[in-house]
């Protein structure tokens, strides 16, 4: 039987302990989490920048609803836990639920500390920590315009960038003489000063508030030394308490925090806990990097894999206020036995200082410049010595390549610091996964996924290694410079909105180009078509050329017909029939193209429904977007190699799969032995015939870029082509990006993944509907302009030739 | 100054270019989202494409081969690209077309 594992508090160190313990036994516990906050785990730390207006609150999920319930996790959010009987070994909530537990985990983070003053319980008083309290500040900023943030820390910094942002003019009163004085000294301090009055915020700075008054709310700030301020919101930043009354009441030993042990076990057995509320030799952490080390540690303890203990956490710390870098580590104070290297360039706003006691570095403060902050972060980390400090972090700053810093970083240096991920970790992921974005790579090894701090510096080591190719993902890849959303975001939002037009989606998406450009009106068109089946109508207007008149346009603005020849195969009769008609129209030249099909080159504009209709064949779509040709061998028919009828699969498939749209064009090829006369290993998808069977190969290409085709599968029968064909350019069609050929396509999102998304039956059940509901709807092109006069109209007549007349 | 009808307004659909002889000349006509009658030239100045099929984005036609992006206003072909295409000036009588030579 599993045993019962209960969690505390459902914060970013406590859900993060349940991952960790997840990795390590998917199946040991049962688990219940308990969270007086009605949300799913969130990112804290982006509080701050959803106050400052870059992210909204949906966007810092870091845990959906969804995850909890794939995990088999138990969540009761808006549900505090009141007691614990660890006799008996059960808690008991607010809402009267008795759970019991085999294990306990305390993860109850901590509050916010609210000065004992006179109206602090005023309406218009709160604190900065959780979403409550964002929300209600952004409320407030609608309505007033005077802010006070007390405490001149890192929080009250965020929060009071964070009202200017709303709009708000913002005092921040602060006890000491300089700002954010337990992680800046004195010369940087001032230098933050500075900048940040720039931005426009007011300090009072040695001021002690003795009261807030009011009359029904806040309306002011009283200080000691008898002055007041006025004011309409007074958010406390002045710290934190670890929460930790509901150990106390259970009779656990509690210091300043819950105290722990290495393994963060608590007095009591079968009681941990971890993150802000815990005390270890004597340190509270208020810092995810620390809280995440915990979480590790913990979970292999839970896990009965009792391994490294914990030994504490040296710190680092970023302001996270655009326009101001500022870091510091360690201990960074001038004192006793201590001695320092400093860069001061007052003109550029730069100071960077290197402690160092008894020859090894302790601690750096960097603003300006903190480029170098992680480096430095290890090298205090390791107790590196002065030698191995490259004195190029004092070089004077050039503004041309900097060279890069990542590539001087060891394996074992750490990128991202709030989750302890080194570089050699994401080289590592980025290598055996392919990953390509900053979002993959997140996803993927948890690197910029708390305070995204370290953004840059993963940025930069994909770009470092993947070379050229990267810097094409390392931004985010949006639909074309009219806009700035990713393909996702924009299908998302289609999905959502229920967007039916092209104008529509730029328009309620905010385009910058009112009418987009020649790359996102196709894609934007494709999308829709791709969503809405059947409903959406094409914007003849947004198509490329070649697929608004259903021919290749040429060099010399004539086009090419290429009529439909299933497999390749034709008769005597369509033969005579083409020739006849090359000969009415004057076609300069018939080819024979790669795809075995018949190719009339220099066709008029104007002359294109005539040749279209005197044919009476289907148009082979040698221009679109969709599915071309499927090229075939002789096969066993004929051939003494063949195994199978090649041929007969190839107009099968081609039959099957005629007119379907996708993302760029595909071709797909039969060959009925592994001599592969029709070159299905160059193919989007290419079958080749094997004894009792065909293999399936996909993402080939012969084009710009030559790829060979991966196999995806051996199956035994047509039906099975047919069906994996189907299901795979289905899910093509539905993910991959507009004009994204299938080679790209499948190195992007990877085969393994296309494998899992195919060889599901109830997926690929889904994706043979939506494939078919697309296919019922198509007509043929060229049938529908010729018998529609005012197609013909619109599209292919010009105005006819006029003489100049002169006028007066 | 000669000054030609070219047809007249309801033959233009929005945003879909036509193609129009005059002599020898070849122009492109369009008709901007905003109602807004352009001629240019139909050779775009790269390899002489057929910009009347072009796609139109407010006041700007890409160019069907290789994409270039023109302006129906002054001809200039946009950055990075170099070049221009002649304009020619159309005026609207009655919902008749006229373009000045
Ligand atoms: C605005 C802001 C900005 C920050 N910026 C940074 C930063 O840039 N870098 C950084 O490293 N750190 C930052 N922090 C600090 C960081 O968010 C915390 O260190 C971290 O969230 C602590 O995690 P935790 O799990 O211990 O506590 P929390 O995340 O606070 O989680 C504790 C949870 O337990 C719940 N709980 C408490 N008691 C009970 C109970 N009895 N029953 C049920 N549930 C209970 C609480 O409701 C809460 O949701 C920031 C914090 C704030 C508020
Ligand atoms: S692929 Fe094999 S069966 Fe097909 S034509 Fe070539 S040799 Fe013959
Ligand atoms: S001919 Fe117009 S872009 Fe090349």
């Amino acid at each position: 039987m599993k045993r019962k594992l209960v969690m505390v508090g459902n914060g970013m160190a406590g859900v993060r302990c349940v991952e960790e313990i997840l990795k390590l036994d998917r199946e040991a516990f049962e688990m219940t989490i308990f969270g007086s906050e009605p949300h799913p785990n969130y990112n804290r730390i982006l509080l701050s920048t959803v106050l400052q207006g870059n992210t909204s609150i949906e966007e810092i999920t870091l845990n959906s609803w969804e995850w909890y319930k794939q995990n088999g996790i138990r969540l009761f959010a808006g549900e505090t836990v009141t007691d614990i009987d660890h006799e008996r070994r059960l808690v008991r909530t607010d809402r009267g639920r008795t759970v019991e537990y085999d294990e306990l985990i305390l993860a109850t983070g901590s509050n916010p500390f609210i000065l004992p003053i006179p109206g602090a319980d005023l309406p218009g008083v709160t604190a900065f920590r959780d979403i409550k309290d964002c929300e209600r500040m952004i409320e407030y900023a609608k309505t007033y315009k005077k802010a006070a943030v007390i405490g001149g820390g890192l929080l009250g910094l965020e929060a009071a960038r964070g009202l200017l942002n709303l709009g708000m003019e913002v005092d921040v009163i602060h006890i000491f003489d300089y700002l954010m004085e337990r992680q800046l000294d004195p010369t940087a301090s001032k230098l933050l000063q500075r900048e940040l009055e720039k931005q426009g915020m007011n300090f009072l700075l040695c001021k002690e508030t003795a009261e807030l008054f009011g009359n029904g709310r806040v309306e002011g700030v009283r200080f000691k030394d008898g002055t007041e301020i006025a004011a309409d919101l007074v958010v406390m930043a002045v710290g934190i308490r670890p929460n930790v009354d509901l150990a106390r009441k259970s009779g656990i030993a509690v210091n300043r925090g819950i105290v722990v042990n290495d393994y963060l076990e608590t007095s009591v057995p079968h009681i941990y806990a971890v993150g802000e509320c815990a005390e270890h030799r004597g340190v509270v952490y208020g810092l995810v990097a620390p809280l995440y080390e915990q979480g590790k540690v913990l979970a292999q303890v839970i896990c009965g894999r009792k391994g490294r203990p914990y030994e504490g956490s040296v710190v680092s710390t970023q302001l996270k206020v655009s326009g101001v870098d500022v870091f510091s580590a360690g201990e960074f104070m001038d004192g006793e036995g201590t001695e320092s290297i400093k860069l001061y360039d007052e003109a550029r706003g730069m100071y960077k200082k290197v402690v160092v006691r008894e020859g090894k570095i302790v601690g750096a403060v960097l603003f300006g410049d903190t480029s170098e902050g992680r480096k430095l972060f290890d090298m205090i980390h390791r107790g590196d010595s002065l030698e191995s400090l490259s004195l190029s972090l004092f070089a004077p700053i050039s503004t041309e390549g900097k060279g890069s810093l990542v590539g001087a970083m060891a394996d074992t240096d750490v990128v991202c610091g709030c989750n302890g991920v080194t570089k050699g970790a994401i080289c590592q992921a980025i290598a055996e996964h392919g990953l390509k974005t900053v979002a993959e790579v997140r996803d993927c090894t948890n690197a910029s996924r708390s305070c995204g701090g370290c953004k840059g510096l993963v940025a930069e080591l994909l770009e470092y290694m993947l070379g050229a190719e990267a810097s094409r993902y390392a931004t985010k890849e949006t639909v074309c410079s009219c806009t700035d959303l990713s393909r996702d975001e924009v299908i998302e939002a289609i999905k959502e909105k229920r967007l039916t037009t092209v104008r529509e989606v730029m328009y309620v998406l905010g385009w910058k180009n009112e009418e987009g450009c020649s790359k996102c009106r196709p894609a934007l068109n494709y999308y829709l078509g791709m969503l809405y089946p059947g409903e959406y109508d094409e914007e003849a207007e947004s198509l490329f050329v070649n697929e608004r008149l259903h021919a290749n346009i040429q060099a010399d603005g004539t086009y090419s017909v290429v009529p439909r020849m299933y497999g390749g195969v034709t008769t005597a009769e369509q033969l005579r029939k083409i020739a006849d008609v090359a000969e009415k129209y004057n076609v300069p030249m018939i080819k024979l193209t790669g795809g075995q099909r018949i190719d009339l080159l220099g066709v008029k504009k104007e002359d294109l429904p005539h040749v279209w209709a005197e044919l009476g064949m289907p148009s082979g779509y040698a221009y679109a977007k969709a599915l071309r040709t499927v090229k075939t061998c002789v096969g066993k028919q004929f051939c003494r190699f063949g195994t199978q009828d090649s041929t007969g699969l190839g107009i099968r498939m081609e039959q099957t799969f005629e007119r379907l749209k996708t993302p760029h064009k595909v071709k797909m090829a039969v060959s009925a032995c592994p001599r592969n006369c029709a070159e299905s290993g160059i193919k989007d998808v290419g079958i080749v015939g094997v004894e009792g069977g065909w293999e399936i190969y996909v993402g080939g290409n012969g084009g710009t870029h030559l790829r060979a085709a991966d196999l995806l599968c051996t199956v035994k029968t047509e039906e099975e082509v047919i069906e994996m064909t189907g299901a795979f350019l289905q899910y093509y069609r539905e993910s991959a990006h507009y004009l994204e050929r299938t080679s790209k396509w499948v190195e992007r999102v990877g085969l393994e993944h296309i494998r899992e998304v195919l060889f599901d039956v109830e997926t690929r059940r889904g994706l043979l509907e939506r494939l078919h509901q697309a296919l019922a709807t198509t007509k043929d092109p060229w049938r529908e302009i010729v018998e529609s006069e005012k197609l013909q109209q619109t599209l292919f007549r010009d105005i006819a030739k006029k003489e100049p007349v002169p006028v007066e | 100054m000669a000054k030609v009808e070219i047809g007249r307004m309801d033959q233009l659909p929005k945003r879909l270019g036509k193609c129009v002889r005059i002599g020898a000349l070849e122009l492109a006509l369009f008709r901007t989202g905003e109602d807004r009658v352009y001629a240019v030239e139909n050779r775009c100045p790269h390899k002489g494409g057929d910009l009347s099929q072009g796609i139109v984005s407010g006041e700007f036609v890409f160019c069907p081969l290789h994409d270039w992006k023109i302006c129906l206003k002054d001809g200039q072909a946009q950055a990075p690209d170099e070049g221009c295409v002649k304009t020619y000036r159309v005026t609207v009588e009655d919902g008749h077309l006229y373009v000045e030579l």
